[in-house]
């Protein structure tokens, strides 16, 4: 008798306790939102497994879905930074990108520089693609640029190297103590990956500078945060830690998962 | 011996009806479904209307959801638009908060994980609990294979489909009958749950990643655009969200405590007169 009783006050309890957890609101979680807590570190595990599980079933050569020139039904709707005021975009700027360099730097045999030109008369690729915004938005666009994979190729990146580092020209946010320069990394498969464009080509017209004038770098099977606009440096690392924050990247600082597969 | 004969007249006997893998991926997916459904709705936030295709018309008409704060001679009011009706939801969706304090967003901060806006942390939990949720989808389906827990009690049969009239009548009148197995009512829930929705659910929800994208195009064409996965990714929330009142609604009716025990013992007081079996208590 005594331990049905036990039972009983035991299913009681646990459906009071069931009933406040969804009728009290949902502040007592806001504790998952705090970065480097336990429960957060925790959680961001899955985000490790989701690579590592992406990487493992999916390809390195596979290709993000191309669509027909007719899916092209408006302009790419331009987010983040649209127009950056660092003092070097504005000289940049001022001068239609004539002296404009894209270096690969960092763990590479020999670092190389090319203008906008050198880019452009390179081979190019055009791809019609989604662009998938981490807010949940896509947007289909043409983008032409030149195969970032060629370019690596071209410095000789070192064996011991495991991530390209991307360093933009815009300050996606401005604080008290100054600017903050937008930044992301990807590993070298979406480095090396065919549709990996440096792109100054939106839908057969110059790439605007609300998209990222001059080169955007295309990353299409990853969220549009990892496509940096303004792209000047990619430096190879083997650590990621020294960049920013830490993480990787402007929005992965914030608490956006690296990879941005998913 | 007047025990026996005096029991089955008042009530039936104790029967060892949910095995452990029912029970344990049950409270499982009870968790994941909350942090799910809440984190969820932080990150429908961070964009909250819905399209039909491959992307998301910002100059063309495609959406046929949206909420939004929009300015009126009164003020500022939430509004909720449907396949083009407009519904003034001020309080609830687009606009919510104290009157000193409006939030302008989708879903209120009541209904979110984070209770404020965090679309990095929204991620972060919706992607841990997802995971957990196939993962357990994965054992259960095993277990429940290979202890007939399907074939049993999920899977319509002819018998169910012609038991479902006096079913349904045996439900709106509250004359619950608690056997051994389901209620043709309820196998038709529970196979639509997990025959319908869990899959549904997970395939739209893969197809908003890129990745899984290049690995399955066909998702794509399955459901004729990421735009059109996401609006029936929501939907499927929607129907699951319903399916769970409904659950809670019954159990409560039926009698908590035996269901309750049930799903957490095992063991279920069936109706009077259910035969006892080989391992029955009385």
């Amino acid at each position: 008798m005594s331990r049905i009783i036990t039972r009983r006050g035991l299913l009681g309890l646990g459906a009071a306790a069931g009933s406040s957890l969804i009728l009290s609101g949902c502040d007592q979680f806001d504790f998952l939102g705090q970065r480097g807590g336990a429960a957060r570190t925790f959680l961001e595990q899955a985000n490790v497994m989701t690579y590592k599980a992406q990487r493992l079933l999916i390809g390195e050569q596979t290709l993000a879905r191309e669509y027909a020139p007719s899916e092209i039904r408006q302009g790419q709707r331009p987010n983040g930074s649209t127009d950056p005021t660092t003092p070097e975009y504005l000289a940049l700027k001022a001068n239609n990108f004539a002296d404009y360099k894209l270096t690969v730097t960092g763990m590479v045999e020999q670092e190389v520089s090319f203008s906008l030109d050198e880019l452009r008369n390179m081979p190019a690729r055009s791809q019609i693609t989604r662009h998938d915004c981490v807010e949940g938005w896509s947007c289909i666009a043409k983008w032409t640029g030149t195969p970032l994979g060629p370019i690596l190729d071209m410095a000789k990146v070192k064996p011991q190297a495991r991530f390209a580092v991307y360093h933009c020209y815009d300050n996606i946010e401005k604080t008290l103590s100054g600017d903050i320069i937008y930044y992301t990394s990807s590993d070298l498969i979406d480095a090396h990956h065919p549709q990996s464009i440096l792109s100054y080509g939106l839908n057969d017209q110059v790439l605007p500078v609300s998209n990222g004038a001059p080169i955007r770098l295309r990353i299409e099977r990853a969220l549009g945060y990892k496509q940096p606009k303004f792209l000047h440096t990619i430096e190879l690392v083997d650590d990621l830690s020294p960049f920013g924050k830490g993480k990787g990247g402007y929005w992965e600082d914030t608490g956006y998962d690296w990879y941005g597969g998913i | 011996m007047s025990v026996e004969t005096a029991a089955p007249a008042t009530r039936g006997p104790l029967i060892y009806r949910q095995s452990i893998w029912t029970r344990v991926t049950h409270w499982i997916w009870a968790i994941c479904l909350f942090f799910l459904l809440l984190s969820g709705l932080q990150i429908f936030n961070a964009h909250p209307s819905l399209y039909i295709g491959q992307q998301s018309g910002f100059e063309f008409d495609n959406a046929v959801l949206s909420m939004s704060a929009i300015n009126t001679d009164a003020g500022p009011r939430g509004r909720t638009t449907i396949l083009g009706q407009q519904f003034d939801t001020t309080g609830v969706f687009g606009m919510s908060g104290s009157a000193d304090r409006p939030q302008f967003q989708g879903f209120p901060g009541a209904a979110t994980i984070p209770s404020y806006r965090d679309l990095g942390t929204g991620r972060v939990v919706h992607f841990f609990f997802g995971w957990v949720f196939v993962l357990t989808m994965f054992v259960w389906f095993l277990a429940s294979f290979f202890n007939r827990h399907i074939w049993r009690d999920i899977i319509v049969k002819p018998r169910d489909v012609a038991g479902l009239p006096k079913d349904i009548v045996d439900h709106a009148t509250l004359r619950f009958h608690h056997g051994r197995s389901y209620t043709p009512l309820q196998k038709v829930a529970y196979f639509g749950v997990f025959f319908i929705l869990f899959p549904l659910i997970i395939a739209t929800g893969l197809t908003m990643s890129p990745g899984m994208d290049s690995m399955f195009p066909w998702l794509l064409d399955i459901f004729q655009g990421r735009q059109t996965a996401r609006t029936i990714h929501f939907i499927t929330m929607a129907l699951l969200v319903g399916f769970f009142i409904i659950h809670i609604i019954m159990v409560i009716i039926a009698n908590p405590f035996n269901e309750l025990r049930s799903m957490i013992t095992g063991w279920y007081r069936a109706s009077p007169g259910t035969p006892l079996n080989e391992g029955d208590k009385p």
